[in-house]
């Protein structure tokens, strides 16, 4: 159950919406987690705090990473992501509005796997969450589990 | 020291030798004299032929120290009468007179012999020949020698005591002034100076210019160096200034580029939630308002994108290099006919011309210019867009020439304002910030850009750099 897990890390709640309509309207049932801030995140993925009974090993299989977000950012996230052993190998799509240099630049830098700006015409918001759920839902093969 | 050293020595030596001929001369005037009295006075003796009166006049000349021997001749040559000092008895080899020479010498073997012939009432009667010693001569010429040896040593002794006072007054300060005019320019060190002479002479006044000289030149540089580090602070200054403000614009545009645009995808997105969920119970009226919510929304969107690659335009740093024009505006044409293939574009691209300047920057301004220049031309069938290079007189200039819909030249001046445009969003889409951002980029290569058209016949935009 837990292996078909889309984490959405996104703090604002009408592009959580929004993004939830997308997944729905492209018929993608996986079931979403969302966390509203960094640190909520990282206590997901390393099953701490609120999540403290989730069993880290097992990763999500997409997570929808936004950059601006408060208390702990997108990218400072990606970065603790990378640094652990357990979630070095999670599929990061960084989608986010801001498409300046830097930003492309630190996420590839940090590892991300993928980078996506969101549109603000909404359709073809609707298009770009098909396509990213064709792809890493259903094409991309997933790491492996279990391997230190 | 050596040079007054030989100059003594020349003066003495041409003295020496000045002296000696006079010498010379008076010795051989005295023997003269003596042969003359001698001789005069043996006249009788020789027209008589009474010999041994003829001797007695000789010996007469042994008061004479330095006469070694005398003997008169008769007309024929034989001797007639003789004396020696020493008795010896021996006769000098004698030069030979010369006819109508009265009187011949010969200087030999440290002796000189003079020959007169002895005249008695204007007829030859005897030869009378005298031989000298020139012990006097060798004497004076050793005294002489002996003199000069003395004044030449003594003089320089003195010298020799005198040139180190005259060293340390005069030629030390200008050695030393030398040296320090040496070293101050090899080192570039204004700091050193000349030490002050004691006396109040000349050479303390040329110490003393110099040092004054040197004092100028470090004060020079003390001033030169105070205002290049002025200068250098206050370029510092400024490009720190500079750089604030360039950090401030850049947090402003991500600010803006990520802030501006979460509410604008509310907008759309919900805007689209409600004509997607709730058509039924919107007519079409309410679903046009929604449907221009969306537009609105979708407009301001690009207007921020546009927004922001203008004012990164003006901050990017700017890199000069040598690059292809042409090839630039045929991989974008490429771009184009890939994008719409349906489309029916002639493009006629001049080959190999090179300019220097940002290849990004100038690969963004073609492509507003030939992105212009193809959807401008959208309306028509077909189309035809040229790149070269148009050379009137003199200034080179680029242009990108299309036959579409074109403009109305009354307008011309608002072409390249930012968000201004001559059409309407119905007729072409866009926000009117392309020409501005092309401007702007033509404008930071030191160019210029402007533009020729007439409404449906085209326009041709022409741009410097």
């Amino acid at each position: 159950m837990d292996d078909n897990v889309i984490l959405l890390v996104e703090d604002n709640p009408d592009d959580e919406a929004l993004t939830l309509r997308a997944l729905k309207k492209n018929n993608i049932v996986n079931q979403v987690v969302v966390a509203r801030d960094g640190s909520e995140a990282l206590d997901y993925m390393f099953g701490r705090g609120n999540y403290s009974d989730r069993d880290a090993s097992r990763l999500p299989q997409v997570i929808l990473l936004d950059l601006k977000l408060p208390k702990i950012d997108g990218l400072e996230v990606l970065r603790q992501l990378r640094s652990d052993q357990r979630t070095k190998l999670a599929p990061v799509v960084i989608l986010t509005s801001s498409n300046e240099e830097q930003d492309r630049f630190k996420g590839y830098d940090l590892g991300a796997n993928s980078y996506v700006r969101k549109p603000v015409d909404f359709n073809q918001f609707i298009e770009a969450v098909r396509q990213l759920g064709l792809y890493w839902l259903v094409f991309n093969e997933r790491p492996p589990v279990g391997r230190r | 020291m050596l040079v007054s050293g030989a100059a003594l020595l020349l003066a003495c030596a041409s003295f020496i030798a000045y002296d000696l001929v006079s010498f010379r001369q008076a010795t051989i005037y005295n023997l003269s004299i003596q042969a003359q009295i001698a001789g005069s006075n043996a006249v009788s003796a020789l027209l008589f032929d009474d010999q041994s009166s003829a001797e007695k006049t000789l010996s007469a000349l042994q008061v004479s120290p330095n006469i070694i021997s005398a003997g008169i001749l008769a007309l024929d040559g034989k001797p007639f009468a003789a004396y020696s000092r020493d008795n010896s008895g021996r006769t000098p080899e004698l030069p030979r007179l010369a006819t109508g020479q009265s009187e011949t010498y010969r200087f030999s073997g440290g002796t000189v012999v003079l020959v007169r012939s002895i005249v008695f009432q204007g007829k030859s009667t005897g030869t009378i020949y005298i031989q000298s010693g020139l012990e006097a001569l060798y004497s004076r010429l050793r005294l002489y020698a002996g003199i000069s040896a003395i004044v030449l040593a003594v003089s320089l002794l003195v010298a020799l005591l005198i040139s180190p006072i005259f060293q340390r007054e005069i030629a030390g300060p200008i050695v030393q002034l030398a040296e320090i005019a040496q070293l101050v320019s090899r080192d570039k060190n204004y700091s050193v100076r000349a030490a002050p002479a004691d006396s109040c002479d000349e050479v303390s006044v040329l110490v003393g210019a110099f040092n004054g000289m040197l004092s100028q030149i470090q004060e020079r540089e003390r001033a030169l160096q105070k205002a290049h580090d002025e200068l250098e602070q206050r370029v510092q200054e400024r490009t720190t200034e500079l750089d604030n403000t360039n950090k401030e614009l850049e947090a402003f545009s991500y600010s803006v580029s990520h802030d501006l645009r979460a509410p604008l995808r509310a907008i759309d997105g919900f805007s689209q939630a409600l004509l997607e969920d709730y058509s039924e119970k919107l007519d079409s009226s309410g679903q046009d308002h929604l449907q221009r919510v969306r537009l609105a929304a979708q407009r301001m969107s690009s207007l921020i994108d546009d927004l922001l690659n203008l004012s990164r335009v003006t901050r990017s740093e700017m890199r000069r290099e040598k690059l292809d024009l042409s090839a630039v505006v045929r991989s974008i044409a490429e771009e184009l006919q890939r994008g719409t293939p349906s489309r029916k574009v002639t493009f006629v691209i001049a080959d190999g011309l090179k300019v220097e300047g940002d290849s990004r920057l100038l690969r963004v301004a073609i492509e507003n210019l030939l992105g212009n220049a193809w959807k401008y031309t959208s309306s028509h069938d077909s189309a035809r867009i040229e790149f070269g290079l148009h050379q009137p007189n003199g200034r080179p200039a680029y242009f990108i020439r299309d036959d579409g819909a074109g403009f109305d030249p009354l307008y011309s001046n608002r072409l390249f304002g930012a968000f201004q445009r001559l059409h309407s969003m119905a007729e072409f889409p866009g926000t009117g910030i392309g020409l501005a951002t092309v401007q702007r980029i033509i404008r930071r290569h030191g160019g210029d850009i402007w533009a020729e058209g007439a409404v449906e016949k085209g326009a041709t935009f022409y741009f410097t750099l």
